[in-house]
């Protein structure tokens, strides 16, 4: 068939000005927030209701084109880089939050809804979803559930997995599939809205999506706590859980991101210390005093020189702002920052730091790291450019070894940020030929033709 | 277009500035051209991923790369916010000045900058004539568009509900200005800059009026030209440097101890672009980064240096304040205005998103009229959700773009710069 003949189809389906042609339409289409090569699509359209992304997947399979996708494109690992000669299918145009429901506490929304857009509607009805990855005021909803997003509050309130009641979405027929329910429990078939977790628009093309709420926490309380060594900081973290004591967020920052930070934004972080754990509990208020008083004990036995507490709002802003400022700060010391995902056993922590310090010498790379201690996974960042090809060569080797280390410590490859194209020659190192094998299997079932974000995820 | 390499080659200058960005996506949040088309290549990101593209010859089409740098108002929004702190405005103003360069000038734009904007006599006049019979004269006002910050002529155009030209500009009521210092024994220089002149003498007589309260002697030379703001968005760097010595030479016969201006734009082209993007001799360059540090916003020049009485609020009607991208992004300055207006015992409200841009961006507003309009139109609806009756800015760019979405859905607020109201409370 005919290019033109093509354009005109999909304009067909979502109209005229919904279909991108042009090279520089193109080109902005040609990446994510991955460090890796570009890649042209053929076409990018824009899908404004249902039906028409139904149709348009249903037009790329009968045609046998490659199609990718695309949310806010803020992934970390190229699940949205497209396949040569393929289709971007934007879903920023299916964007509506179709129902809140206050009673029955879900709700049910498009994939292109921003995730604070929706957090935000939904906090404003007295309820809260928890999932808050640090591109939450751009990411889509749809990438968060094709990634499996997780975010600060992983620890005790789980990733976006824990929120997915049910996901309706298109196979490459264009015929609609429906997985879960609005009610809390549904063992009605397999468990396809849990295939579609994590499936990096591989499998199918989500159309709607039914997302759990919870009642927020009354109260909360924040404290920094400041330790001379990396060690003695995870030995606190270990501990705290030991104690069945579970924060709503448990961040660790090392040395040079903290020296780093406080370069940046200079808010008086102690620059000498070995490491800083950011702390939030939170729950009734009476146990919120409690807890707060427990972990601030745990910490100063365990070795913490100072804590401290916030007594408000601004102070417990603080805080927060210096975790969130780690990354806008390592961001800005090198032309490169490659943020990596490797997830460890909590209990692994203080191995993978070190681990950490040695790749950093050995390939002579400088890594600043921070991230989610409660739940193991950490943000090794290397910084570089990727322009000076011997330093870039040193840097892929230093990221294949911590790959390899992670995974001898009972790690795995990525902790919330996805496979992508980045990881997938490593996806037999964690699993096995076999578990890929059968993932392929079922794929080209569903997926006869191979459309489906080619490349991603199993290869 | 035979030679793609000499563009690509020009561009590879940008390199060290454009590898900053992580194309991380988080300038999506705040871009407002971005929030309504949801289209990549409006947003920072995806234009310098062109930029980046057209450098390293994967993109054959420097006129389509050209236009897409184009949909974009200046704003700054997302250089402010960039995680990565990419000098993305920067980067956008000197790609413009290249892909001019390349492309060339459009006619029209020559016309207006080279022969109006670069000669402030001539401007003068042919504006007076356009002042006199602008009613009558539509078309040949029309084809003067395509410009300027300011936008002098655009509101002619269409539905547009406009703010005429001022029937008397300002270097007819005051041509010039040269009085000693009062009880503050402080020397400003004034620039009033060309919306101010054409559009809001009133606004220039309400900084006049303050300074002279203040005890400030104000040097104001006569044949002032334009900031250069217009031309050099444009891409057309010569016309920019052009006007930048016509000021110079006028401003440094005067002793002073800052430069003070009452139009945003202005302060942050002086501020920011003159030592920077000057292309001239060398040695100038140096003499404009002291005037630079010289420059100030009016009340960021009442507030900081003079210092202000508080009044009572009157009663007498809610104020709300819009941050002109100029004065919040570039220079961070947003207490002072708000200052201002509570100085000048008005009783002041917030509105919501005040610091998102109003979607005039110069000749944006006259190119990319459909999505101005929708930006636009987004801030007057936040004015009147504030319940102000009054809204006050410190940019006279603004004040002609919140003036026609306001019109057009007949909300009854007045538009005010925020000197303005200072000066009137100085009455009472
Ligand atoms: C600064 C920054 C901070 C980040 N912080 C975090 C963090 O804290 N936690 C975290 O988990 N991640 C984080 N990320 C990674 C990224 O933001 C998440 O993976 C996010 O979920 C991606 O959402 P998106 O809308 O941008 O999806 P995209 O990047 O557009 O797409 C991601 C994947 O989802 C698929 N997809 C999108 N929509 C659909 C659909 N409708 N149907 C089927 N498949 C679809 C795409 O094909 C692709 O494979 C961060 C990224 C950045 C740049
Ligand atoms: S310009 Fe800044 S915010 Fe935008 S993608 Fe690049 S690094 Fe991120
Ligand atoms: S300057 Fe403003 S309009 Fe232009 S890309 Fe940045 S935020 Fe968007
Ligand atoms: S007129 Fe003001 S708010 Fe509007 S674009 Fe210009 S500086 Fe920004």
């Amino acid at each position: 068939m005919g290019a033109e003949k093509l354009v005109k189809d999909f304009e067909a389906v979502v109209g005229t000005g919904n279909v991108m042609t042009s090279e520089t339409d193109r080109h902005a289409y040609s990446y994510d927030a991955a460090v890796l090569d570009s890649v042209m699509p053929a076409l990018v359209v824009r899908p404004e209701n249902s039906e028409a992304l139904g149709r348009t997947v249903r037009l790329c399979n009968e045609n046998g084109i490659p199609l990718t996708v695309r949310g806010a494109g803020t992934n970390l690992s190229g699940g949205t880089i497209p396949h040569p000669g393929g289709v971007v299918v934007l879903t920023n145009g299916l964007d509506r939050i179709l129902e809140i429901n206050e009673a029955d506490m879900y709700a049910v929304v498009e994939p292109g809804v921003v995730t604070a857009t929706f957090a935000a509607e939904v906090a404003r009805r007295g309820l809260f979803y928890p999932p808050d990855p640090g591109s939450q005021t751009v990411s889509t909803l749809g990438g968060n559930v094709a990634e499996n997003a997780g975010g600060l509050r992983g620890l005790k309130y789980g990733v976006t997995k824990d929120y997915v009641m049910g996901v309706d979405f298109w196979d490459v027929n264009g015929e609609l599939i429906k997985s879960g329910s609005r009610t809390v429990k549904c063992v009605t078939g397999y468990n396809l809205a849990g295939l579609m977790v994590a499936s990096e628009g591989t499998l199918g093309v989500f159309d709607k999506i039914i997302l759990k709420l919870i009642p927020p926490a009354q109260a909360a309380k924040s404290m920094m706590a400041v330790f001379d060594t990396m060690e003695a900081a995870s030995e606190t973290v270990a501990a705290i859980i030991a104690n069945k004591i579970v924060p709503a967020t448990l961040e660790m920052m090392d040395n040079f991101t903290i020296r780093t930070v406080e370069n940046f934004r200079k808010a008086g972080l102690p620059t000498e210390a070995g490491a800083l754990l950011l702390i939030e509990v939170d729950g009734h208020p009476a146990q919120v005093e409690e807890e707060a008083e427990k972990v601030e004990t745990l910490c100063r036995k365990l070795g913490a020189t100072d804590i401290k507490v916030a007594n408000d709002a601004a102070e417990r802003n603080a805080v927060w702002q210096a975790r969130r400022d780690a990354l806008p700060a390592l961001a800005k010391l090198r032309p490169t920052c490659v943020l990596e995902d490797a997830t460890v056993p909590r209990s692994m922590i203080p191995a993978m730091i070190t681990a950490l310090g040695e790749v950093s010498r050995k390939y002579d790379v400088t890594i600043g790291t921070f991230g989610h201690a409660g739940d193991g996974n950490l943000h090794p960042t290397i910084l570089t450019d990727r322009r000076d090809k011997a330093e870039w060569e040193r840097v892929e080797k230093a990221i294949d070894e911590i790959f390899d280390r992670a995974l001898a410590m009972g790690g795995t490859l990525s902790g919330e940020h996805g496979i992508g194209l980045a990881k997938s020659k490593y996806m037999e190192r964690e699993t096995s030929r076999a578990t890929l094998e059968y993932s392929r299997r079922m794929k080209s079932v569903l997926d006869p033709k191979g459309i489906l974000n080619p490349g991603k995820i199993i290869g | 277009m035979a030679d793609i390499h000499r563009l690509a080659q020009m561009l590879k200058e940008l390199d060290d500035q454009l590898v900053n960005c992580m194309r991380c996506g988080m300038c999506q949040a705040v871009c407002p051209v971005f929030r309504e088309s949801g289209r990549e290549a409006d947003v920072a990101r995806g234009k310098l991923a062109l930029l980046d593209g057209l450098a390293s010859e994967m993109l054959s089409d420097p006129d389509g790369v050209n236009e897409k740098l184009n949909r974009c108002l200046l704003c700054g929004t997302c250089a402010a916010n960039c995680p990565s702190g990419v000098k993305v405005m920067d980067i956008f103003i000197k790609a413009r000045a290249i892909m001019t360069g390349y492309l060339g000038l459009s006619p029209v734009k020559k016309a207006i900058f080279r022969g109006m904007l670069a000669n402030p006599r001539l401007m003068n006049s042919l504006m007076d004539i356009g002042a006199r019979f602008q009613g009558v004269f539509t078309k040949p006002v029309d084809d003067m568009l395509g410009s300027s910050c300011a936008r002098f002529m655009s509101p002619l155009i269409g539905d547009r509900h406009f703010k005429p030209l001022a029937r008397t500009p300002l270097h007819k009521i005051v041509p010039e200005l040269d009085t000693p210092a009062g009880s503050s024994g402080i020397r400003v220089a004034f620039f009033v800059g060309c919306a101010v002149d054409k559009f809001f003498p009133e606004v220039a007589q309400a900084s006049l009026k303050v300074l002279e309260k203040a005890g400030v002697g104000v040097f104001m030379p006569p044949n002032q030209a334009c900031c250069g703001i217009p031309a050099l968005s444009s891409g057309d760097s010569d016309t920019f440097d052009k006007l930048i010595l016509q000021n110079v030479q006028l401003f440094r016969e005067g002793k002073f101890d800052y430069l003070v201006t009452s139009c945003a734009s202005c302060t942050s082209t002086i501020r920011e672009l003159w030592p920077t993007m000057f292309g001239g001799n060398a040695s100038l360059r140096y003499d404009l980064s002291l005037l630079a540090r010289k420059t100030m916003d009016i009340s960021e020049f009442l507030v900081n240096i003079i210092g202000l009485d508080t009044k009572e609020p009157q009663g007498d009607g809610v104020v709300t304040y819009h941050d002109p991208c100029h004065l919040k992004n570039s220079l961070g300055i947003t207490e002072q205005p708000r200052n201002l207006i509570r100085a000048a015992g008005c009783e002041f409200k917030e509105m919501n998103e005040a610091g998102t841009c109003c979607g005039c961006g110069g000749s944006f507003t006259v190119a990319h009229y459909d999505v101005s309009r929708k930006i636009g139109s987004r801030k007057a609806q936040n004015i009147m959700d504030s319940g102000a009756d009054i809204v006050a800015t410190s940019c006279p760019a603004c004040m002609l773009q919140i003036t026609d979405m306001l019109s057009q859905k007949k909300a009854g607020i007045k538009v005010k710069h925020v000197i303005e109201l200072y000066a009137e409370s100085l009455d009472g």
